[in-house]
């Protein structure tokens, strides 16, 4: 059973299959070799939405796709949401 | 996927052009002739009317498009004839002239001089004579490569990206690998992954020339913009679904383009491709304005993958949705054609759910009506450039 998916295994979030529930142990597939990774979640993480697989500090940059997705607006610890509230579009 | 192209039972126009619906459209040619529109369908069972906000007093590229838009909607292939009625013979003359070189039935009415209601009479004849001719033609024989497809999604959310935008893309290039044509464009909605799509065109030409459409749409977005542009881009629900950035959204976007796939040029709103293969298109990523323009440049087939489930149809291309949200497809399932949310649990591969929508491509193809179609979904909103004369 996997809680969440990760397109690129040079991403730093993954994204949930489910619905995530604070303080459960989840684990994930990258798409592009199958690898199997394992976090934390410490908050909710609705169906869809991003976890962080890494610590991200303010002014870093989300990785998606292999992609830059945008910055860090706000320090996240690993296994937290990551959503508006902690990531910005570098455009417009 | 499938060995041989699929066969499907289509409608040969007078041009040669495959349909895969068979329309008698009463075409407004502008805003105040739309009562006279409505007014045949009322009396005639069986035709489509289309009436839209426009045609008075446009000029420059905003006219032009407006023409383009107009003849080619007339002209797509899923129509077998159409009635035009605009306020005065000019322009009205020139959308007949223009539908007519496909050598489609089509004939125009004009209502100054004569009034609504002997127009509506004099055109309820006409529609009267298209939609008995038009019951009786017959589907034949064609093949899937003739079917011109188009694909664009909307309300998309993470699982757009995950499954059915790459749902559609093993689809897009199955179509380019057996000689189809297909075209997919949402210019603002490839920013942040505008440097990936440059890199599939086909030639370096055609790459400088998205690079141009691009630029200049995003230079239009940034004078005219009074925020970030987080409230309309991603949209309110691709937040609900977890999508946060333009730049996640494009990534999401672009899967639909598929994998080994080329474009082979750039076209501007709602001109038809000059050739087979897959081609890209200038438009807004609005749902209805953009599939409006696609059914405008030949399109007779739409693919459109949702996450957040976004309900439109086209009056005369129909909707295929496709979704991998589970929630979606369980609270919205009069919406969805094709659920592909099992790629997120890994009981289904992409390969599998390619399959899953070719086949009902060709049963869509064939007469089977999709969500949009059966629940009245006709959304036919064209698109203005700028303010009026």
């Amino acid at each position: 059973m996997r809680q969440f998916l990760v397109h690129d295994t040079r991403d730093n979030v993954g994204v949930a299959v489910v619905d995530i529930e604070p303080g459960q142990a989840v684990a994930g597939a990258a798409l592009d070799n199958g690898q199997i990774l394992h976090v934390t979640a410490s908050q909710a993480i609705p169906l869809g939405h991003k976890i962080a697989l890494k610590d991200l500090k303010l002014g870093g940059t989300v990785i998606k796709y292999g992609e830059d997705i945008g910055k860090v607006v706000a320090n996240i610890r690993t296994g937290e949401h990551v959503h508006v509230h902690n990531l910005k579009t570098k455009r417009w | 996927m499938m060995e041989k192209i699929p066969k499907i039972r289509g409608y040969r126009r007078q041009n040669g052009r495959v349909g895969i619906r068979n329309h008698v459209v009463v075409l407004s040619v502008d805003d105040i002739s739309n009562a006279a529109c409505e007014g045949v369908a009322r009396v005639i069972q069986g035709v489509l009317p289309l009436p839209h906000a426009y045609g008075r007093l446009q000029f420059g590229e905003d006219l032009e498009l407006f023409f383009r838009t107009m003849i080619g909607t007339g002209s797509n292939p899923n129509v077998a004839a159409a009635v035009v009625i605009g306020i005065e013979p000019g322009w009205t003359g020139r959308i007949v002239e223009g539908i007519a070189s496909t050598g489609k039935p089509v004939a125009g009415f004009s209502i100054e001089r004569s009034g609504d209601l002997k127009i509506i009479h004099e055109a309820s004849r006409k529609a009267l004579e298209y939609v008995q001719g038009a019951s009786e033609l017959a589907r034949e024989e064609c093949s899937l490569d003739e079917v011109y497809v188009s694909v664009k999604c909307g309300e998309s959310d993470t699982t757009t990206g995950l499954a059915s935008c790459p749902t559609v893309g093993h689809v897009v290039d199955y179509l380019v690998e057996i000689g189809g044509t297909a075209s997919f464009g949402e210019t603002t909605e490839l920013t942040g992954a505008e440097h990936i799509v440059k890199k599939r065109a086909a030639t370096p030409e055609v790459g400088e020339a998205f690079m141009k459409m691009w630029t200049d749409y995003n230079d239009f977005i940034n004078r005219h913009k009074t925020d970030d542009l987080s409230e309309s881009q991603p949209t309110k629900g691709n937040i609900r679904g977890g999508l946060t950035t333009i730049e996640e959204k494009a990534m999401g976007n672009i899967q639909k383009i598929g994998k080994s796939s080329r474009y082979v040029g750039v076209l501007k709103p709602a001109l038809a491709p000059s050739g087979k293969g897959l081609w890209f298109m200038d438009t807004s990523s609005a749902a209805a304005e953009a599939v409006t323009l696609w059914a405008a440049s030949g399109a007779v087939l739409h693919l459109f993958p949702t996450g957040q489930g976004n309900v439109i149809g086209n009056p005369i291309e129909p909707v295929i949705k496709i979704s991998g949200n589970p929630l979606t497809c369980s609270t919205m399932s009069e919406h969805i054609d094709l659920d592909v949310s099992s790629i997120l649990t890994g009981e289904m591969t992409l390969e599998q759910a390619g399959g899953e929508l070719l086949n009902l491509m060709v049963r869509t193809c064939n007469g089977r009506l999709t969500a949009a179609e059966a629940l009245g979904h006709r959304e036919f909103v064209m698109t203005k450039l700028y303010r009026s004369a």
